[in-house]
Formats: C-alpha cells, structure tokens, sequence
C-alpha cells in the first residue's frame, strides 16, 4: 500500500465532489484525506487527495478521474518536490501541575496555544502527518479530550505553479 | 464569465452539424420550454420517446408544434431509453429520451445504466421539480442526478432558463464525441415556464473535456513493427470500430496483414461474417478457434475492445503469450484490465488509418508477417470445431434453426435486436452479420427487456429497413407492452420470440452447475398441468393472443416444417408489427462455452467435449 498526494483543479460547479467521492467508491479507490478549497481563480476549486493504492496502479485513480468532465487537470505531487501540510486543533486535559509540560511541547513542535481554560488547553499545529503524528503521541498521556484534523494540502516547491495552464484554458473559454 | 466575448474554437457534436441547420442571427424571446424544444431542433433530434408527467409538462406544449421533433409516446420510460438507445445503434446519431420527475425518471435507469456500459450517445431529458421545491421531498421529486451519476457520462441539473439551449447543445456534444455514452439533462419546471431569449448556436464552455483522437505516431509506428515480426497476431475488435464507423478502415488493414479477425458481441457487422479471415467471435461463448487464438497468440491489436470478463474468462490465463497492442480512445480503458505494450489512445478510425499507412511502410522495407503456420493451425480448429448445434430427437423446434432460417429468409440490410440469454448467443452465432449496425444488443448490462424497445428505435430510425427484435419468452413478458407503442405509431417490427417455457440461460447453469434443480427458472405451466412432454413453452400469457391484443399479427409455429413458411408470412407483412411465437425445445444449450471463472483455455466446444489442440500429452 502506498500513498500518493494528488492535486486536481475542477470547475467550481455543484456536486464536484459528490462526483468525485462517489467515483472513488464506486471503483474502489481508497481516501487517506480529502481537502477542498477555491484558488486564485474564483471558478476553480483544488481538491487534495491523499489515496491510498494496493494493486491498482495510480493510473487508473488519475485516469478515471479525468474523464469527469468537471476535472480539469490533475497533478501527483512527490513528497520531495512539494510540501504538504496539515492542521490540527487538539483539546488537551491541563491543570496547573501539567500546563507547563504541555507548554514546552507546544514550544517543541512550534505549535500555538489558543485557548486556555483551568482545565484544559487547546493547540494549534500545522505540519506534515509525521511531525503532527509526532507531536500528538508526546500529549497523549496528559489525555486528549478532543482531536480535529485536515485533511493535507499541498503546492509544489520554485516558482511554477500547476494552475497557470488551466486558468488559461478556462480564460480563453470564458 | 459566460457574458464575455470568446475567440476560443469549440468542436460542435460531430454527427449532428454536418450540412446541419444554419446559426440563427436572431434572438427569439420564449419560454424556457420552447427554447429546449427548438434547441433539441437545432441539434438535429428527429426523434424523442418518452411520456410526459407534471415536471415535464411544459415541454410537451411546444413539442405539440415542432414539425422537426417527432416525439413518440411509449408505454413504459424503460421502453423510451431503449428505444433511443436502438435508434442510436442503428443510425449512428443520438437517441433522445424524455420523462417526467421522479418515477418518470427513475424508470430511466435501466436503460442509462445500459447505454453506459454500451457505450451509446443517448441523451435523456427529465423534468425536475420547481427549484425552490428542490430538496423538500416534494411530490414526484428524486434526485436523478444523484441517482445517474455513476451511469452516465455527464449530467446537468437546469434551474436557470438562461442555460437550456447551451446546455442541450453541451449534452449532445458529450453524448456523441469521445467515448460515447449517456447524458442526463434534469430541467426544473421553473426554468420551462420562465420567460427566457434563444440564439444559435449557444456559447458551450466545456474546459475539462477535450477527447483525444488523433494516435501518436510512435506508438502507431512501433504496433505496425510488432504486426511485422509476429507469428500469431489476433486483430481483437471491440464496438469502439462499430462507433468510430472503421469498418472500411478495419477490412483493409486486415487484408493488408492478413491476420485473422475476431469480433466481440458488440462488434457484430464491424467485419463480415463471411469473410475468410473472419475467426468468429470471442468469449465465454465464442467460437472455439477465435477463443483459441486468443489463447495461443502472440500479438492482439486490440481497437476500440476493453478486455470485458465475458472475453477474457479467468484474466490471469487470458492470452498468455500475447504481445498487446491497445487501441481505445478512453485511456481509462487501456491498462485497466490488462497491461498494454503499446498503449495508442484515439478514435478507431485514425488509429486504423495510420495503422495502414505505417503496416505498409514495413511492408515495403521488407517486413512482412509470415502467418502461413498460424493460418494452418487456425484452419484446423475451425474445420474440426465449427459452430453447429443438434436437432432434437422428438422432432419439436431447434431453437438455433429457428434463429437461423430467420437470418436466412430476411434481407440482406436487416437489423436484429436481441433480448439477453441463450437466445441472444444463437443470434450471435447463427445469423450472418456483414454489415456495421446490423446486430443490437445488450452487451455489458446484459438488459433483459431490451430487444422490443431497442428494435422500436431502431426502425422508427430507419423505417426503410427490415427490423427483427429475437426474443425470450422470458424477456418478452418485461417489455412487450411497447408492442402497442409500434402498433399505433406505424412502427412495424418483427418479433421472435424463442419460447421455450424456462429462463434458459440460467436454466442451462442450472443444468450444467447446479445439479439440474431447477430453482425459479420455469416459466411455463409445467408438464402435469397440460399433459404434453416437459418443453410445450409458455402458454400463459398466450402470446399469440397477446400480441393481437396489442394490435399485432400474431403467428404461432411448432413444427419444423412450418418454419420457413412462417418466418416468410412474416417477411411479407409490412404495416403492423408481427410477432411469432416459436415453441421451441427447452434442453437446447449454449455451446461451445467457458464456465464463469475459468480459464479460456478450457473451453468446451460442447458439454463434455474439450477441445484437443494437440497439446494433451496423454492424448
């Protein structure tokens, strides 16, 4: 099993992502993640996908993905020529005895604290999985009350940028 | 974004445009309604089947006065896909479909789905509630886009009237370009009263589509290399030649390499029958040499097939020493099922066009394919296993004789529609098929149901032409009721009905792997009730007086030596539809076969008889 980060741009029209969801259950193809946010351009959203494939080559996730008419394109960016990213929040158990040690990990991993309470702290982190991973074992034994996660995002690294050619193909159909 | 000027070149729907209507200059104020009609006008729809219901009221106003779009009323939704999906088969153009909101559409499901995996430009209009119902479970509300999404290609929800002509224009440009297949286009009932303005040709706006039909010339030049230096080389020819209309294309490559040809179910007609490098066809019930070649081969130029589970049989063993070259213009196809060595995306017909052109340029350096010990070989298997079947020893009808005599006695352009079972593999294999878009069928959904409908289509799109629908008794009780649609619309269709009182294909599994219990697969009365031998077909319902009812000739035959003079009673009539019930014997098997799950290399040719190729040591 391996993973694989694609981005793809669709058009920003109603149940984009029901066609996409829909497309990976219907063929079997597994989401680690799912991100979805509109770019530059307010007609095209980027959708993240973390997937997850055994003995189905990539290619096909990439191949039935562009024939739904909505895709626009679809880039598989490698972890070593991207950088990916996610959020977390995550509602710590902290009393006065604790706080400090949870402190100092936050300080650790660069996280923020964003919300203090007498009885638990509330932190923000972004990173990679392995560094948001990492960081989540070292508060676990203070006890998590509450977890939330993004799903990854990602842009490739220098100066080019995957939606130049698309938003260009869309401005001439405009 | 739609408001603004645009120099961008946008392909128009292929088939439809050309010596098509002209743009209109004007700009004509009308309903939302009006305006789907005359957009449905200006892309060439000659012909819709469907039924109207509340959502879709509007549309039937002004469909009323449109001299261009004949719209014919059928009895059933299910009826109208198939019958647009039978006009599309038989004419090349798009088959349009209407019904109403909810059930109406719904009951299109069927033959969506069926389209889909047929790959048909169909496009299917539906009524939607008003938008701001949309959501509230309103009466006769479903959410058919949700519903078609993984069944169609693409579909639209319309709430802004603004949208309608576009829309259409995009729908049929999807349906018939690329792979073909199903679009669904749910118009809400608001955008059809509304006032709205139509102009021709619409602004289309479709950047994430863009097919691609032009093969790569390395990857052309590299196949016709293979073609050269192979030994057993196997054209594998799917429906995607029947599509691109390379039939004239495909015949000449293949006298120019001289390789055997074999054609799938849905590419009947793409190659003659009669053609002498024609192998038959492949599969779970192909002919013995065209499922040996395959076997045996060491090269499939494969155009426009996608490696079904029908063909291939257990996919681990399937063409075991076969280079493959993959012709499709759906990339998904290529690698899905199995791995390409030349992957070559594009339309069939340019695909086999540079393929003449670059298997002539090896030819003239020299390099030609010797298949003389290939042909030898397949000669062999083709002497000693051809197709056939026995006659019963009782004397009562054969089913594959019936079929048979019918490909003998009707015109050479006849179109044959078939149901799904054992009936529709005797029409594969018993009827000559010479021509493209002679032989209709259901072949990925395997639709029962589908012959009376499909025929419908097909020969309210080609009135000219001798339309036989061979049926089941089995499928024939799903869909006859369209019977009464040809009877009153002057649609004279021919109907076999191959009665052999069981769901035979099932019934021969059952025979062949479930012991001979026959569970639920009995359709007739059974042997006590009348006193007649077990196969006495179905009597209830009495298709003969069915089908009169319906407002058909209705002919019976059970004795052999009626047949051709039935079949021929039949031939002559041409302005009702005629259905024939031919009580046929009820043992009769598909043969040769390979059981579901197994390799091709142990195809039958019949039960209990296993093909020798010379490669049994024992033997």
């Amino acid at each position: 099993m391996s993973k694989h980060t694609l981005s793809v741009l669709v058009e920003n029209t109603p149940g984009i992502l029901a066609r996409i969801a829909a497309l990976f259950s219907r063929r079997g193809f597994n989401i680690d993640s799912l991100a979805v946010g509109v770019t530059e351009h307010p007609d095209i959203s980027r959708i993240t996908i973390v997937v997850s494939v055994e003995s189905l080559p990539l290619e096909q996730v990439t191949k039935q993905l562009n024939k739904l008419v909505n895709v626009l394109k679809i880039v598989e960016l490698e972890p070593g020529s991207a950088i990916q990213r996610e959020l977390v929040l995550v509602k710590v158990r902290a009393d006065n005895e604790t706080r400090s040690q949870i402190v100092e990990i936050v300080q650790l991993f660069r996280a923020k604290t964003v919300d203090v309470s007498p009885e638990a702290v509330t932190i923000e982190a972004t990173g990679s999985s392995e560094k948001l991973e990492a960081m989540l074992k070292m508060l676990e034994p203070f006890g998590i009350k509450e977890l939330v996660q993004s799903g990854t995002i990602a842009i490739g690294r220098g100066a080019r940028s995957i939606t130049d050619r698309s938003l260009r193909a869309l401005d001439r159909s405009a | 974004m739609t408001e603004q000027a645009s120099g961008a070149h946008h392909p128009q729907p292929r088939a439809r445009n050309a010596g098509g209507p002209q743009p209109t200059a004007t700009v004509e104020h009308v309903t939302g309604a009006q305006s789907l009609i005359r957009a449905l006008e200006e892309v060439g729809a000659d012909t819709v089947f469907g039924i109207p219901g509340g959502a879709i009221l509007p549309a039937y106003d002004p469909m009323m006065d449109s001299s261009k779009v004949r719209h014919i009323l059928v009895r059933h939704e299910q009826g109208a896909g198939h019958a647009a999906t039978g006009y599309a088969q038989a004419t090349g153009k798009v088959g349009v479909c209407m019904a109403t909101s909810g059930p109406g559409a719904t009951n299109l499901v069927t033959p969506i789905a069926d389209a889909h995996m047929d790959s048909v430009p169909l496009v299917a209009i539906t009524g939607q509630v008003a938008s701001k119902a949309i959501g509230t479970d309103a009466f006769q509300e479903a959410d058919i886009c949700g519903i078609t999404m993984p069944i169609t290609k693409h579909n639209f929800l319309v709430t802004d009237p603004a949208e309608i002509p576009k829309t259409i224009a995009e729908a049929f440009h999807i349906a018939s370009t690329g792979r073909p297949g199903p679009v669904l286009v749910d118009i809400a009932k608001d955008a059809l009263q509304a006032q709205t303005t139509f102009s021709w040709p619409p602004h289309t706006d479709l950047p994430g589509y863009r097919p691609v039909t032009k093969p790569h010339a390395k990857q052309i030049r590299e196949a016709a290399r293979l073609i050269a230096e192979s030994k057993r080389p196997v054209l594998y020819v799917g429906g995607g030649v029947l599509k691109a209309g390379a039939t004239a294309e495909l015949k000449v490559l293949a006298e120019l390499t001289g390789a055997p040809v074999t054609t799938t179910l849905m590419a009947l007609g793409a190659f003659p029958d009669s053609h002498p490098q024609h192998v038959g066809m492949p599969g779970m019930h192909g002919s013995v040499t065209a499922v040996t070649a395959l076997q045996k081969a060491d090269l499939l130029i494969t155009l426009g097939a996608r490696f079904d589970d029908r063909v291939t049989g257990k996919l681990d063993s399937f063409a075991p020493y076969a280079k493959v070259v993959h012709a499709d213009i759906d990339p998904a196809e290529i690698g899905k099922n199995r791995a390409a060595d030349v992957p070559i995306v594009g339309d069939a017909r340019e695909v086999i066009a540079d393929l003449i052109v670059a298997v002539q340029a090896e030819h003239d350096a020299g390099h030609k394919g010797d298949y003389s010990a290939w042909w030898k070989d397949l000669n062999r298997w083709r002497e000693t296993y051809p197709l056939g079947y026995d006659l019963p020893d009782d004397g009562s009808l054969s089913p594959q004789q019936v079929i048979e005599r019918i490909g003998r006695l009707a015109p050479a352009d006849t179109i044959y529609a078939a149901g799904v079972g054992q009936h529709q593999m005797w029409a594969a294999h018993f009827i000559k098929y010479e021509q493209p878009a002679t032989w209709l069928n259901s072949g990925g959904a395997g639709t029962m149901g589908y012959a009376v409908p499909a025929a419908m289509g097909a020969k309210a799109g080609q009135p000219d032409r001798t339309v036989w629908a061979i049926d089941g008794d089995g499928c024939f009780q799903m869909t006859n009721q369209e019977l009464v649609t040809c009877a009153l619309n002057n649609i004279p269709i021919k109907v076999a009905i191959i009665n052999n009182g069981a769901l035979g294909m099932v019934r021969q599994w059952q025979t062949l792997f479930y012991n001979q219990r026959y569970s639920n697969t009995v359709l007739h009365s059974g042997p006590e009730a009348d006193g007649k031998q077990p196969s006495a077909g179905t009597r209830i319902p009495d298709f003969v007086k069915l089908s009169e009812a319906m407002g058909c000739v209705a002919l019976r035959c059970e004795d052999p030596a009626d047949l051709d003079k039935v079949i021929e009673e039949a031939n002559a009539i041409n302005d009702r539809p005629v259905v024939i019930d031919f009580i046929v014997h009820e043992d009769a098997q598909v043969w040769p076969m390979v059981a579901a799950g197994t390799s091709n290399d142990e195809v039958m040719a019949a039960r209990g008889v296993r093909p020798d190729f010379g490669d049994n040591e024992d033997d």
